[in-house]
């Protein structure tokens, strides 16, 4: 079973969200998501100051496998880009909700993280579609 | 649920990623496809391939029939054992399957093919041999391991039954020998040294089994496929398919035009090719970050584009390498659309990897 912290909020496209004490959103992919995908081998993040819209693409995860879309789970601008991944995009595999975030964003509309789901709802969603 | 080989309860206890491939679950990795191979690359892997087919082919006009079924030519089979790699044609040069062939008794040849392909290869073969009169058995009672790397020989000759020890001791490369059921050949698909080990389906598990107590990891087709590509070696359905020559996929090489007068089919059409600007597979190594993909448009110099058809990241060269169909005459740079970008690459010659070294240039001015 992957690992899910309770603390975080979750998106269907396997987003993870962190909301900081500033009220600016930390955004990565599960543990369930890392392990689906394999070994990473590149990760490309928005520059900082960029604008997104929740659900537009927004950065690509790229295993030995394949390559992903991570989508923003909510809209606003990208404040910071963790350029580290350029250089170990493995960081998302072995921390998934630590060294291996992606990206930062300053939502512009705080209610849009009522859309995400919290620690159960995400753990039911990956039971259904495991089926 | 797909078929199964003999090994599968082995893959589950070794944490395997089942995946269905040609309608086989197979092992796609047991944890890290990148760990599996450096682990071939730097010591020794076993792969479970006995998805793929091993026909028997018997019958004193076997020879003929082989040197009419492929372009490349028995008759380079001399000693008992020796191993052809060659591919099966149709009348329009298209590659059928790529497989290797194996000559055991002037009247007893033995070919293995790909897993996807077994049924129409098979299909074909019989088609063709009916005017031969050659008998084609499908061994469906073997299991087949692939144990490769740099310690692959010496790890796995201590594990082998008396009878194959000794005489696989002193295979050269391309060489089988066959005893007691067992047959043992210094093939592979990694660009490694090692051994392809045809055995009695009921001692594939034991067999398995002392190889992992010796120290050869299992590795899944997900490190199969990146070693392969570093190799330089071709994957069925994505460098080659019935619709693609030999010319066109960089197996130039493996057609035999001598003698003239043999027949083989497809011939005409490669002629005709042969003569003709045609495409043709190159490598290519990408210059900036990011991966290459089957399909990507590849845009040559001078104009003309071409695609990826094995794109994928070499764990060796910590790059995205790829083989690409290009037009006639392309060479030097090119450029690749990765996700609307174009991205710089460098059309190479493979293999980019031989015996665990670099082969290719990986830094560009």
């Amino acid at each position: 079973m992957s690992e899910l912290p309770s603390d975080l909020k979750y998106a269907k496209t396997h987003e993870w969200v962190r909301v900081q004490d500033d009220g600016t959103v930390t955004v990565g992919i599960s543990d369930h998501a890392q392990d689906q995908m394999g070994d990473m081998v590149y990760v490309e993040v928005p520059d900082t100051g960029r604008a997104v819209q929740a659900g537009e693409a927004c950065a690509v995860v790229e295993s030995v496998k394949s390559a992903s879309d991570v989508y923003a789970p909510v809209s606003g601008e990208v404040v910071e880009s963790n350029a580290a991944l350029s250089d170990h995009p493995e960081q998302v595999n072995q921390a998934p909700y630590e060294a291996g975030w992606l990206l930062r964003i300053r939502p512009s509309d705080p209610a849009e993280l009522k859309h995400l789901m919290d620690v159960d709802g995400y753990r039911d969603f990956l039971a259904t579609e495991e089926h | 649920m797909g078929r199964r080989t003999a090994l599968y309860p082995q893959h589950l206890d070794a944490g395997a990623r089942m995946v269905d491939f040609g309608g086989w679950d197979m092992p796609l990795h047991y944890g890290s496809q990148i760990d599996e191979h450096h682990q071939v690359r730097r010591d020794a892997g076993m792969f479970d391939v006995s998805h793929m087919a091993v026909l028997d082919l018997e019958g004193a006009q076997t020879r003929p029939f082989l040197r009419h079924l492929l372009a490349n030519d028995v008759n380079r089979l001399k000693q008992p054992g020796k191993a052809l790699y060659a591919c099966m044609l149709n009348e329009k040069g298209g590659v059928i399957d790529d497989l290797i062939v194996y000559f055991l008794t002037e009247h007893h040849f033995r070919i293995v093919v790909n897993a996807a392909t077994r049924d129409t290869d098979r299909a074909w073969i019989e088609a063709q041999g009916e005017a031969f009169g050659v008998r084609i058995q499908e061994r469906g009672d073997v299991a087949m391991i692939a144990i490769q790397g740099p310690g692959a020989r010496a790890k796995t000759h201590a594990l082998l039954p008396a009878a194959v020890a000794d005489p696989a001791r002193e295979l050269a490369p391309f060489h089988g020998v066959e005893a007691d059921g067992w047959f043992v050949a210094r093939t592979g698909y990694t660009g490694e040294d090692g051994f392809e080990v045809i055995l009695p389906t009921e001692q594939a598990s034991d067999f398995w089994g002392r190889l992992r107590s010796s120290g050869v990891a299992p590795c899944g087709l997900g490190a199969r496929d990146t070693l392969r590509l570093e190799a330089g070696l071709n994957l069925y359905g994505a460098d080659m398919d019935a619709a693609t020559t030999p010319l066109e996929s960089g197996l130039g090489w493996t057609v035999a035009w001598d003698p003239p007068e043999r027949a083989f089919i497809g011939r005409a059409a490669l002629t005709a090719q042969q003569s003709a600007p045609h495409p043709r597979l190159v490598g290519l190594v990408l210059q900036d970050k990011g991966v290459l993909r089957n399909h990507q448009r590849v845009l040559v110099e001078g104009g003309g584009a071409g695609e990826v058809t094995s794109g994928g990241y070499s764990p060796t060269l910590s790059r995205a390498i790829a083989y690409a169909r290009v037009p006639a005459g392309a060479g030097g740079s090119c450029r690749v659309e990765i996700r609307g970008k174009l991205v710089p690459a460098r059309i190479v010659k493979p293999p980019f990897v031989r015996n665990g070294k670099p082969c290719v240039a990986t830094e560009f001015g």
